[in-house]
């Protein structure tokens, strides 16, 4: 089955859910045919459940009705946004009720091995051909990821997609559940989406910040609703924001006070959470805005290495500064964890994280190629520790995990291209991370991040406090 | 959008705790169970978990179940019991099988979908207290949205209109071929795809078939739709199989017996009968004190004259018939033991096997959608509306129609997939 008959398959399965038309002429009769054998034979019955699920929901994949002991391939296959293909297998061999059961049975190899539940998922890479430098993101969220999954005979890692699969499924993978509310935000010159949970709410609320990459990324905003939070998603470096020259916080502060304002958020119950660049701006405001208190923060993969009041822009300009601690590896991925180190004892060079009044969370992976953040995190709790804050800060530390810490089940790359917003220059970043400690670590770290928002955001009973009537 | 009678001014003079209400998986398909669960509620306090359906006729459905949070706060809905509303006892599912009219409904609502190739969105919102009534008016604690699908992703729908037969065919995705079903639904008519569209997602070719169009049916439209399944180049020809409802049930084992062309590999009925309907005394109608109908004794007694019912000795497929025992609508226990007589008689009677469920009704139907004890009927070419009384009672049809569900597909798989040609 070439790319082509298999990218025509996937829309028009997925299409299905939403117009009859384009599928009858696309399948049916004049589409896929199987094989002339498979009439005879029995065939393998393959599912996936659920059919729809959130993105940081475990699926159970499996397959029935084959030969015993019989090896197949479990192949993934979904198509991007900007159209590149990414893929996923492994390679299983059918017990002797002639079944393969993902969640139980190990795979002996391809993009992952072991017990995997999700290895299906989180061990996509680009199909071979692909373009380089590639990095799968969800723009849109209104629509779901739709993932192919398919029974190929035989353990192969090529060739077999000449092959009509055994069976195949079609899967979603959705990051806002039904009833989450999508609000584009233009207010007071803040650019933003909003994302309400379903329900009367009140609701506690996120403010939350992507890195330096720029642009309006709503993904993990979309998710955090799914999950209770008002949550939005911040647009601060685009040239359109023009937030890069300001010195103050204010964009900031406006941008939690719409979501203190909302009529269903509880007012002292909005935290803040951020990555790369944005966990920068994260620990700035909470230790130095007068006019915001965040009630908690998580940091992924971010450093407290910055000149406090001063603009963004130079904090980014300032990085480049130091080129000759900018390296470019063999494979010309540039390599920014240096930049920042040795970690200064100047403390007029980073934040004073001894202003820091609540509880804060710091997510790292410890093969971080972009940035010092372990390095960074042993100095804040050195600094926490001696203005005797260090009871609020929580560390979670990564093994070869690197520094795109997402929500989980999605692909890890270790490199891909970035490009850098004030100078406009595509290149290639070397991320870092090994593809199963990091799937593990986005794992772990998205179940203790949504755990440490619900204790800190979501009011608890007390046996002190007396039911109120309704 | 819907207006929520606002709490928040409360909450907020009062500091009341949140508690956070998820549903695992949010959007599942009609048989699929969920789990839902409450957290962070105070310990040993009293909550109303509920659900609310809107029908496509714009009916209003509701369900609620009583509860009490542990001591950790938390109310988990597969594990602790209800202890009162429209089930009660511990059911996973029963804030869907026992959805009913919501108070002030139209009389004999019957809960079907139309269009099965979106979802029924279910709120399920959590209220403080035990309460029973005036939902509407009342403060939600917390709410999610609950979508539950007869279709999976890549289940492909496709209108069927040629050789003058009328249905939908329903292909699971993937490239096949799958083995076949004719899915035959009852006398109410029209073209009812909600079950094959489910059929399909468990990986069937299955079509829906329109065949009460015209008032005398010729047995060659039957013969014409299953050649059209079997020539299908996703299908496989010599695995096809045939499930029925009611009068299709009777369809099913007639065309089965004598029809050359029709030769499924096994038949599923599901509330029918072998009797032939043509004949049945209409005087022997009778009316409940509710005055609704009741048809079960048209049929009866069973004939001992071959000619006047099915001579399902003859039947050379594996069959499994459904039977509800308190089905009111037709005699299927009694036509289910004269069958087994019959087949016993004949020497086929290791192709029957029998579901017998007690206080179940008649339309036993895919599982965790509302139940009918009576309700509207209109046969098909006819203007004259009753309220049918199909029998059943809630908790045991519910029952019924989930195991009989799972016993239907896997009897399915065992005979369309497994078996060896």
């Amino acid at each position: 089955m070439s790319w082509r008959s298999c990218f025509y398959f996937l829309r028009a399965a997925h299409k299905t859910l939403y117009t009859l038309q384009e599928q009858l002429g696309l399948l049916g009769r004049s589409g896929i045919r199987p094989s002339s054998t498979m009439a005879q034979t029995v065939t393998p019955i393959l599912s996936v459940l659920p059919t729809r699920g959130l993105v940081d929901e475990k699926f159970k994949v499996a397959l029935e009705n084959l030969p015993p002991r019989f090896p197949v391939t479990l192949h993934s296959l979904h198509q991007s946004e900007d159209k590149d293909y990414w893929e996923a297998f492994g390679y299983y061999v059918s017990d002797d009720r002639g079944r393969v059961t993902v969640s139980e049975d190990a795979s002996l190899g391809g993009t992952y091995k072991g017990v995997e539940p999700m290895g299906l998922l989180w061990s996509m890479h680009p199909v071979p051909g692909s373009r380089t430098g590639l990095r799968l993101r969800k723009m849109d969220v209104q629509s779901p990821m739709v993932v192919l999954i398919s029974a190929y005979k035989g353990h192969a890692f090529e060739g077999f997609r000449e092959q009509p699969p055994l069976a195949s499924a079609l899967t979603e993978r959705w990051y806002m559940a039904p009833g989450v509310q999508r609000i584009d935000i233009r207010e007071g010159g803040v650019i933003g989406t909003i994302f309400i949970p379903p329900g009367p709410g009140p609701f506690p609320g996120v403010l939350d910040m992507w890195g330096g990459g720029g642009g309006l990324v709503e993904y993990r905003s979309a998710l955090l609703a799914s999950h209770g939070f008002v949550s939005l998603a911040l647009d601060y470096l685009s040239p359109k924001v023009a937030v890069a020259d300001d010195q103050s916080l204010v964009y900031f502060e406006k941008a939690f006070n719409i979501i203190q304002q909302h009529p269903q958020v509880i007012k002292d119950r909005v935290g803040i959470c951020g990555l790369c660049l944005g966990a920068s701006v994260t620990l700035n405001v909470a230790a130095y805005s007068e006019s915001v208190s965040p009630r908690c923060c998580v940091c992924i993969s971010g450093s407290h290495v910055l000149p406090a009041a001063k603009s963004l822009s130079y904090v980014i300009n300032d990085g480049y500064k130091h080129m000759d601690k900018l390296l470019v590896d063999e494979q010309n991925r540039m390599v920014w964890r240096h930049a920042i180190l040795p970690i200064t004892t100047n403390p007029d060079e980073k934040l004073d994280m001894g202003r820091i009044k609540c509880p804060l969370l710091l997510v790292n992976g410890d093969d971080d190629q972009s940035k010092a953040t372990v390095e960074s995190a042993e100095d804040i709790a050195k600094m926490m520790r001696a203005a005797g804050n260090e009871h609020l800060l929580t560390t979670l530390n990564y093994h070869d995990a690197g520094h795109l810490i997402e929500p989980p089940y999605t692909p890890h790359f270790r490199a891909s291209n970035f490009i850098i917003q004030h100078l406009q220059q595509k290149v290639l970043v070397l991320w870092g991370g090994k593809t199963k400690p990091h799937a593990d670590a986005q794992e772990d770290s998205w179940q203790k991040i949504l755990s440490f928002l619900r204790e800190h955001l979501y009011p608890c009973p007390s046996s002190s406090i007396p039911q109120a009537k309704l | 959008m819907k207006t929520w009678v606002s709490n928040r001014q409360s909450t907020m003079e009062t500091n009341l705790w949140r508690l956070l209400l998820s549903v695992q998986p949010s959007r599942g398909l009609v048989d699929e169970k969920f789990s839902v669960r409450v957290q962070n509620a105070p310990p040993a306090h009293p909550l109303t978990m509920h659900a609310l359906l809107h029908s496509e006729d714009g009916d209003t459905w509701e369900a609620f179940g009583h509860y009490v949070t542990d001591s950790g706060g938390d109310v988990n809905v597969s594990e602790d019991p209800s202890l009162g509303g429209t089930y009660d006892g511990v059911e996973p599912m029963g804030l869907l099988w026992s959805l009913r009219p919501a108070p002030g409904s139209r009389p004999g609502l019957r809960f079907r979908k139309r269009d099965a190739q979106t979802p029924m969105q279910v709120r399920l919102s959590v209220y403080q207290g035990h309460q029973s009534e005036g939902f509407m008016d009342r403060a939600v604690l917390a709410s999610v949205m609950v979508e539950r699908w007869y279709m999976a992703p890549g289940v492909r729908r496709v209108n069927i209109t040629e050789g003058g037969v009328t249905g939908t065919l329903f292909l699971p995705p993937g490239p096949g071929p799958f083995p076949g079903l004719m899915d035959l639904w009852g006398g109410g008519g029209g073209l009812v795809e909600y079950r094959p569209a489910l059929l399909a997602s468990h990986g069937f070719a299955s079509l829906a078939l329109d065949y009460l169009k015209q008032a005398d049916v010729k047995n060659e439209y039957f013969e014409d739709a299953y050649r059209v399944l079997q020539q299908h180049p996703q299908v496989c020809k010599n695995r096809i199989g045939l499930v029925g409802l009611s009068f299709g049930s009777s369809v099913a084992l007639k065309m089965s017996v004598y029809s050359n062309v029709i030769q499924p590999r096994c038949i599923v009925c599901v509330s029918g009968s072998h009797i032939h309907a043509a004949g049945s005394r209409l005087k022997k109608t009778r009316y409940n004190e509710e005055n609704q109908v009741i048809w079960r004794d048209l049929l009866l007694p069973v004939p001992t004259d071959l000619s006047k019912k099915v001579d399902v000795g003859r039947l050379q497929c594996p069959l499994l018939l459904v039977v509800g025992e308190d089905d009111q609508n037709w005699p299927v226990p009694e036509s289910a033991d004269d069958m087994r007589e019959m087949m016993e008689g004949a020497g086929n009677s290791h192709l029957l096997t029998v579901l017998s469920y007690p206080r179940a009704g008649h339309l036993i139907e895919p599982p965790y959608s509302p139940h009918c004890r009576a309700g509207t009927f209109m046969a098909a070419g006819s203007r004259k509306k009753f309220i049918a009384l199909w029998g059943g009672e809630v908790a045991p049809h519910s029952r019924a129609q989930e195991d009989a569900w799972r016993k239907t597909l896997d009897f399915l798989r065992e005979n369309l997939y497994c078996s060896a040609d």
